[in-house]
């Protein structure tokens, strides 16, 4: 099987196997995405983020259904925690997501961290090109259960969706400055708990003090505030013609090919701060170390000499 | 970039038709978590379409089946055949939990890897995954 042209042309045993390809780092991940890369840039990107226990699984759910009712393919790319002990872990999305699995155009694929902190996966942004190129009209990223400055979605997504919750204890808790500052969209899921008065106040003073902020204010939108319970499939259709309306906006402005043009820029540089890394770490002197382990050497100036060293004989 | 190679093996856990146990599927699943696998769970009354689709997405290795209420002679081969059809049947078919001894042969014959009844030790489990897993690696390198 010729991965990159099949998968081009839709296949889902071959997209599903590129994206194992780059996520376990085997070099013939990398040749494919070579192969698709200029076919990318299409897909919608949208990151569904917040804190675990929002309902970030449930919530994917309803707006997948509601996309497929506007006729849209979607691409899922469901991101758990793996163990940092183990490396192992326990991928459970697909559970609230049972329904659409046999959905011919519906693609849904679970990632394991595998150490990234951030709340995504090294891997995600390839998944997101796999995805875009199979022909995907959107991809849905919904990341692991995040604090407060876990917002590597953002620099990925077009469209940042930020998912709070009613009753975590003190309401500003549920969403913390980093998200508030970082959504395009807000939703308070189950609201139909107790405390979802507080918290629909608490985020419309954050989305208000954000609002008179100019450095994180925009002239072309205003992040607004929707209520839903997803489980329940309340106030999906309403998320969606608010998401589908930024996409408009991002169109309009011409955001939307400058997003995607930053995240591949982006994207080269991090593969090259991590190659670089390895490599640093690969050809570390280990007498240099020993020195900074037995406090004969300060952490400074080992730093100094093992990259004075790398760079005499760069190996990468 | 050999060195940066990590392959965890990937094993989707299912359970199909009306089973609700789900005991051991839980501890199967943890089991195999601190062995440093990733586990897919798509939870339960699965049909032998679902999970041969997921499965698919998900590229597996492996499929592991645990079924506690009869049902296993018409719905795992099904999945079995269901799996090469869509041209994966690579992938190891493992099963698990109440699985009568005469009911092994039609299993196996029938495409199912491996059964694991009532009292399996998870540590052999793992063992036998490791082993499989190693095999492969080796053979792919």
């Amino acid at each position: 099987m010729d991965v990159a042209k099949e998968l081009l042309k839709g296949t889902i045993l071959a997209g599903a196997r590129a994206i194992r390809w780059l996520d376990d780092g085997d070099p013939r991940g990398a040749r494919s995405l070579a192969e698709i890369f200029p076919h990318t840039g299409k897909a919608h990107i949208i990151g569904i983020t917040g804190p675990p226990g929002a309902g970030k699984s449930t919530l994917v759910n309803a707006l997948i259904s509601e996309q497929r009712r506007r006729g849209r393919r979607v691409g899922v790319i469901a991101i758990d925690p793996s163990s940092p002990f183990t490396g192992g872990a326990i991928l459970g999305d697909r559970v609230r997501m049972g329904k659409h699995t046999l959905d011919p155009d519906v693609f849904i694929r679970s990632i394991g961290t595998r150490g990234q902190a951030g709340g995504l996966a090294r891997s995600t942004h390839d998944a997101c090109l796999i995805l875009d190129a199979m022909g995907y009209d959107l991809v849905l990223v919904e990341t692991v259960g995040v604090g407060q400055d876990e917002i590597d979605v953002v620099a990925l997504a077009h469209t940042t969706v930020i998912v709070g919750v009613p009753g975590l204890g003190d309401e500003i808790q549920a969403v913390k400055a980093g998200l508030m500052e970082a959504g395009d969209l807000f939703v308070i899921n189950k609201a139909d708990r107790d405390g979802y008065e507080d918290t629909y106040r608490q985020f419309e003073l954050m989305l208000h003090l954000r609002a008179e902020s100019k450095a994180l204010s925009s002239e072309h939108w205003s992040p607004p505030l929707l209520r839903a319970v997803a489980v329940k499939d309340e106030g999906i259709a309403e998320i969606v013609d608010a998401i589908d309306q930024h996409k408009a906006m991002l169109q309009h402005t011409g955001e939307f090919g400058l997003r995607s043009a930053q995240r591949e820029r982006e994207q080269a540089l991090t593969l090259t701060c991590t190659e670089i890394m390895r490599s640093i770490r690969r050809n570390a002197d280990p007498a240099i170390l020993s020195a900074v382990e037995k406090r004969e050497m300060d952490p400074y100036r080992a730093s100094q000499l093992l990259i004075q060293n790398w760079q005499k004989d760069p190996d990468i | 970039m050999t060195n940066t190679h990590q392959r965890p093996l990937r094993i989707l856990l299912a359970k199909l038709g009306m089973d609700t146990h789900t005991v051991g599927i839980t501890i199967i699943a943890h089991a195999l978590r601190e062995a440093g696998m990733e586990v897919i769970f798509t939870g339960l009354k699965q049909t032998p379409e679902m999970v041969a689709a997921a499965a698919i997405q998900e590229d597996v290795d492996v499929v592991g089946i645990s079924t506690l209420s009869a049902g296993h002679t018409r719905n795992l081969p099904k999945l079995a055949r269901l799996l090469r059809e869509a041209g994966a049947g690579d992938k190891l078919l493992l099963a698990g939990g109440v699985i009568p001894e005469e009911d092994r042969p039609l299993l196996e014959e029938a495409g199912v890897d491996r059964t694991f009844t009532m009292g399996s030790d998870t540590r052999d489990i793992v063992a036998y995954l490791n082993e499989w897993w190693a095999q492969q690696l080796a053979a792919d390198a």
